[in-house]
């Protein structure tokens, strides 16, 4: 037989095509040479086919062989024939074992998850610890930056995005309760809503979702790029050069914009109140003073910082877990954020049984 | 070096870039001929690594002209742009695998988007690829963080060939690996360059690829080509940084 014209990658599936077809004449003939001569060029995915014909035309009698080489192809074609056969790909087979065993290791997977959070939140105490007897080796600088980026660039999405829910909170207020004449109500429902959970509960669900993953695309980064590693052989722990700052910034910064989103969301409310239900602002101020009292407020502060250590735990432990690849970053961010946000609303839960037991 | 040269494969005319107030590249002009391996060198930050990347067309140049293949880039059409992308491969200085895929997909990856032929001859393919650049076919399943640095620039320079480019553009292919390793890759460019008749432009600071592997040198100071010819003209060069290039300490020792 005989190949002519240009056998390149360009021409691939209709040489592959032309190929199979040709192997169809496999023992047809006692003795068969292909014929390259006519060929105007030569390429791997070309030099490749002519080659895998000449094997599949092969017999133990007979072995097909290539004929009128120009030397120009001979050292492509010597190349070629070294060319073994293609390791398969290994695929798990889908089965009843295989599904059992995924959900063994998911389950394991979350003890593992959990004594991932405690040995991070023992190595901060201990870092923290360290640096509170060396108070010198504390990184303000680094502290300042991740406040200013946790905190101060915060301000004005959660300033908003909780004043908007104020204003929510409040038309619906009104909305429902208008039909049993309890309008002034709503300030009550305001009052302890945002004071005890929705300040501190969305807030912390938007610092989770903005800055804990931050914090692990991050840490994941530089875990990926060995500045983890680097930093370790020059005597500095990971854990007191990187994770201590952000931790500190996170539990500083989520009471102070829960407080300014607390803030927000009764301003918020007011104003709907007065501008829709007609509660005018000095009779939102009394009743307001009258609903609530000094301990909805302590209630609302005292979870935040509680909060942003989980968030902060969460985050470093997920980027720390990070490894070579750009999906795995992305995979550990993800994570980041919903065992974050988990875990913040499993915390408030625990808070308010904690609260309602010591009856505040 | 303005001589018009009718074999060239990438032809370079006057071109400049800027970074800020910084120029990079002041005019340059530069022909790489094919089949030729092309060695280009030049003090550390000299903007070797951005005149590879003002070529493939990553960084933007203030002004000039590029032709490869004598398609201008500039006046070229996106697809006419397309055509010319796969005639040339890649190898970055770091690699550049991508980390979520193996070293089968990655090798595999140009010839899948751009060619429909079955996953068979893919893997035959990449195979024969992998034969190639000097590694084992047990490689194929793993991970770019499972590598070595070497192996690495292999699976690399694999995945720069997958099409069977005509030109090759390396940048510092031999960096980081160990002078046998090293060794072993400029034969591998150099074997690879007369089985598949390739034209590479190799920018990079070693020596000793410099003697084995090129068979020109271009040598980049001060946004301009100062000199190009065999290493004999750059040794017989007067230009001082030339002089201590090619005859200091570590030059004697490569040609002892």
């Amino acid at each position: 037989m005989c190949a002519a014209g240009n056998w390149t990658a360009r021409f691939a599936p209709a040489l592959e095509r032309i190929v199979s077809d040709a192997e169809k004449l496999r023992g047809s003939r006692p003795h068969i040479f292909i014929d390259v001569s006519q060929v105007a060029s030569l390429d791997t995915f070309g030099a490749w086919l002519i080659e895998r014909l000449r094997r599949s035309l092969s017999d133990a009698s007979a072995e097909a062989e290539i004929a009128g080489l120009s030397a120009n192809y001979s050292s492509l074609v010597d190349e070629v024939r070294r060319v073994g056969p293609a390791p398969r790909v290994v695929s798990d087979p889908l089965s009843i074992s295989g599904m059992l065993e995924q959900i063994g290791r998911t389950v394991a997977g979350i003890g593992g998850t959990i004594i991932g959070l405690v040995d991070m939140l023992g190595a901060v105490l201990v870092a923290a610890g360290k640096v509170l007897i060396h108070p010198r080796s504390f990184r303000l600088t680094s502290t300042v930056h991740h406040l200013e980026q946790v905190c101060w660039r915060a301000v004005p999405i959660v300033v908003l995005i909780t004043f908007l829910i104020g204003c929510i909170i409040s038309q619906q207020g009104i909305f429902h309760f208008r039909r049993f004449g309890a309008d002034i109500f709503v300030v009550d429902m305001l009052g302890v809503l945002v004071l005890r959970e929705i300040g501190v509960l969305l807030v912390a669900i938007m610092v989770a979702g903005r800055s804990g993953s931050a914090y692990t695309a991050e840490l994941g980064s530089m875990k990926m790029r060995e500045e983890i590693d680097a930093l370790r052989t020059m005597g500095f722990d990971p854990i007191e050069v990187l994770i201590l700052p952000r931790m500190l910034a996170l539990v500083l910064a989520l009471p102070i914009l829960a407080f300014l989103g607390a803030m927000a969301a009764l301003y918020g409310g007011g104003l709907v109140a007065w501008l829709y239900g007609g509660v005018d602002p000095e009779a939102f101020l009394l009743r307001l003073r009258d609903a609530i009292s000094i301990d909805h407020f302590i209630v609302g502060m005292v979870k935040a910082p509680v909060m942003a250590a989980v968030i902060g735990i969460v985050a470093c432990v997920e980027g720390l877990a990070v490894q070579g690849s750009a999906e795995s970053l992305g995979q550990h961010t993800t994570a980041s954020v919903v065992k974050g946000i988990f875990f913040v609303i499993v915390m408030d839960g625990v808070f308010a049984i904690f609260f309602a037991s010591i009856g505040m | 070096m303005a001589e018009e040269d009718n074999d060239a494969i990438i032809r370079v005319r006057d071109i400049t870039v800027q970074f800020g107030n910084t120029r990079v590249l002041d005019g340059l002009n530069l022909d790489v001929r094919r089949g030729e391996i092309l060695g280009f060198v030049g003090p550390s930050g000299a903007g070797k690594s951005v005149l590879t990347r003002t070529i493939i067309g990553l960084v933007p140049k203030v002004a000039g002209r590029i032709e490869v293949f004598g398609v201008d880039l500039d006046a070229a059409s996106t697809s006419q742009r397309r055509a010319v992308e796969r005639r040339w491969g890649i190898l970055f200085q770091q690699g550049a695998l991508f980390s979520s895929l193996t070293v089968r997909q990655n090798i595999q990856f140009p010839a899948r988007e751009y060619l429909r032929v079955s996953q068979r001859l893919l893997d035959e393919i990449m195979v024969a690829k992998l034969v190639m650049v000097g590694l084992k076919p047990e490689v194929a399943d793993r991970y770019p963080s499972e590598l070595s640095g070497g192996m690495i620039k292999r699976v690399a320079l694999a995945r720069a060939l997958a099409l069977d480019p005509e030109l090759v553009f390396l940048d510092e292919p031999t960096s980081g690996l160990d002078p046998i390793g090293a060794g072993e890759f400029d034969e591998l460019v150099r074997t690879l360059q007369r089985t598949l008749g390739l034209t590479v432009f190799m920018v990079t600071h070693d020596l000793d690829s410099l003697y084995t592997a090129c068979d020109r040198i271009a040598v980049l100071g001060n946004g301009k080509i100062i000199a190009a010819g065999s290493i004999a003209d750059m040794k017989a060069s007067q230009h001082p940084w030339l002089q201590q290039y090619f005859n200091g300490k570590r030059a004697r020792a490569v040609v002892a």
